[in-house]
């Protein structure tokens, strides 16, 4: 094993409240005692954008931000680059070897972060449909300052990155849907930001065209190692992307972790609702679906078993198993519990 | 019934009144202030005078043919203005088309040099646009010919007051259009944007004003067909121009006359019009 020091982190939402309208002073009492933004709405004619989210994003990571239409992930995102200012709480991104708040940042330093540290990529795309492949690519740069000479390799570089040479000086127009947000990604990219805000990027697109998208994704991410939020209503897209998930209802965080520890241990009926249509077998190991105590059983399992496995094994004549953990013996498992906790994990 | 109206007309609004004393007052108070316009107006349209007679006929037909293509690429188009041109000299009335084809310039000047702006301040502010719109509509729907009595007692008779005119009948356009164009910038063009990293100069040179382009374009050419039908009513206050054969054909019931320059304001509005239009690609 090597020993690589723990991840810093890259964003911190610290209590984040968003609230849309001119009085978030009193939309903000009644948030707190947890009334739902209907309620909010009729009582004060604000909107509850988020509430009192924590969150902390590593560097690194993808971590997914979940959750139907309305439950504020998008809001919060867009929280980390200011375009929604938060009214209460804190959020802090990595600015070299310390944290700077962008809730409170005054515009010089708010504009800085946007230019080198924050990028991001929009759910229809945003780019500038008079202007070449080329010219939307180096937006950023060219609002750095850049000439045009000085960006031409960093873009031409990133636009071979995403495969969009040869459409380098058409215009954005003439793409597919799925070329254009590779543009949007290649604008993203160039701009060597560390962080990068994706909001729902590939909603728009279709099926086929969206899975080879995320499979480009995390390719790409595997040399760039960027800290990526991504926001997405598409619960199979969360889990192949998000080393993370951080799952939203009605403006308020109901549960964050991997994908295995929500499908494991779902905190509420709304979560488990959310996963009821994934496959367990895929995530879940022998820990998961075992009965904590102690069994002589004769035959034993190691607790991170994949419970695909275990259910071969139950196939074939197991009828129970310990569970192991470094030698010590922490649960069994029967046949009856494993499908009990496969059909209703919060049973 | 008398007695009813009698009643209303009793107390007379002071409307005539006080435009007589606003005009008086500013006649004597701020003259120093229309005579500065009025120079600088004048050294304005003398200079593109002097500038179009200086081209010369043929020259500026070329001129006007070359940036039609620069603008249209297209060869018709092309053709059209130059036979434009050619009919403009063939009638003979070179010398008022550039008393006119001045007036028209400067006006543009005038009106998308000041109509720009406004329309970005006003796209800006909604509050401004609440206060700038019932003036809109005003410059738009009083007769020229009532403005015109003030201009002239300001300005003199001559080119200015007739281009004063022009510009409050046509400027409208260019505001409005402008104000369109940047208020219907797409949100998520302004927002990609602003999280690059843009200044709010920055937002508007790079995203709202290309964005809002082809309104101002459209403003523009409003502008120049809002002028060229000033032309006549322009004549009436001295400024010469394609107007004057028009009025001098009315005076004299002389139909030949009216509509030779009749014509050949249509074949400047035409040339203008083939030349700048823009077309959606």
């Amino acid at each position: 094993m090597n020993t690589r020091p723990p991840p810093r982190t890259a964003v911190e939402f610290d209590r984040v409240s968003i609230v849309f309208g001119d009085r978030p002073d009193l939309a903000l009492p009644l948030m707190d005692q947890g009334r739902t933004r209907s309620d909010i709405q009729s009582a004060t004619a604000q909107i509850l954008g988020v509430h009192d989210c924590t969150l902390s994003v590593a560097e690194g990571e993808i971590l997914v931000l979940m959750g139907l239409s309305g439950s504020g992930k998008s809001t919060l995102l867009r929280g980390v680059n200011g375009l929604n200012p938060v009214v209460r709480g804190e959020v802090r991104v990595r600015d070299g070897d310390h944290m700077t708040s962008i809730t409170n940042a005054d515009p010089a330093t708010l504009r800085r972060l946007r230019l080198s540290n924050i990028a991001m990529v929009f759910q229809q795309f945003g780019l500038l449909p008079w202007r070449s492949v080329r010219e939307n690519v180096g937006l950023g740069l060219e609002l750095a300052g850049q000439s045009p000479a000085q960006r031409t390799v960093a873009v031409d570089a990133q636009l071979a990155l995403v495969n969009l040479s040869q459409w380098a000086d058409r215009k954005v127009g003439e793409l597919s849907g799925g070329m254009q947000q590779r543009v949007g990604l290649a604008r993203a990219f160039v701009t060597n930001a560390p962080i990068l805000l994706m909001d729902e990027p590939f909603s728009a697109l279709d099926p086929l065209i969206r899975a080879h998208l995320q499979d480009e994704l995390l390719e790409l991410q595997k040399s760039l190692h960027r800290t990526i939020i991504f926001v997405s209503h598409d619960l199979d897209e969360a889990f192949k992307l998000g080393n993370r998930i951080a799952l939203m209802d009605g403006g308020r965080i109901v549960q964050c972790g991997t994908a295995r520890e929500i499908i494991a241990n779902p905190v509420s009926d709304y979560v488990a609702d959310f996963v009821a249509h994934m496959n367990p077998m895929a995530v879940l190991t022998a820990r998961d679906v075992m009965q904590p105590g102690d069994d002589a059983a004769p035959q034993s399992v190691d607790a991170e078993t994949p419970v695909l496995q275990i259910m071969e094994m139950i196939r074939d004549g197991a009828t129970t198993l310990a569970v192991t953990d470094g030698g010590a013996r922490i649960g069994t498992l029967t046949p009856a519990h494993v499908m009990g906790r496969l059909v209703n994990p919060r049973g | 019934m008398s007695a009813i109206t009698d009643q209303i007309t009793a107390a007379k609004i002071p409307v005539g009144d006080a435009a007589e004393t606003a005009v008086t007052w500013l006649q004597i108070n701020a003259g120093w202030l229309f005579d500065t316009i009025s120079d600088a107006l004048n050294a304005l349209i003398d200079g593109v005078t002097f500038s179009i007679e200086s081209i010369g006929p043929i020259g500026m037909t070329i001129l006007f043919t070359a940036l039609t293509y620069a603008l249209q690429r297209s060869v018709k188009r092309c053709l059209i203005v130059a036979l434009g041109m050619l009919f403009i000299i063939n009638q003979g009335y070179w010398d008022r088309t550039i008393e006119t084809l001045s007036l028209i310039l400067v006006s543009c000047i005038v009106c998308m040099g000041a109509g720009v702006p406004l329309g970005i301040a006003t796209a800006r502010r909604k509050w401004l646009y609440t206060v700038v719109e019932p003036v809109l509509d005003l410059m738009q729907t009083l007769p020229p010919f009532v403005y015109l009595i003030p201009a002239v007692i300001f300005f003199g008779l001559g080119q200015v007051p007739g281009l004063i005119a022009t510009v409050i009948f046509a400027l409208p356009a260019s505001i409005r259009l402008t104000h369109l164009g940047i208020s219907s910038t797409p949100m998520a063009l302004t927002e990609a944007a602003t999280a690059f990293g843009a200044t709010p100069m920055q937002r508007l040179v790079k995203v709202e004003l290309p964005s809002a382009f082809p309104q101002i374009m459209v403003g523009l050419n409003q502008t120049i067909m809002l002028s060229l039908s000033m032309v006549v009513i322009a004549t009436l206050v001295g400024a010469g121009g394609l107007g004057q054969p028009v009025l001098n054909g009315l005076n004299r019931m002389q139909p030949d006359l009216g509509f030779e320059s009749g014509f050949v304001i249509v074949a400047l509005a035409t040339i203008l019009r083939v030349m700048l239009e823009v077309r959606k690609a």
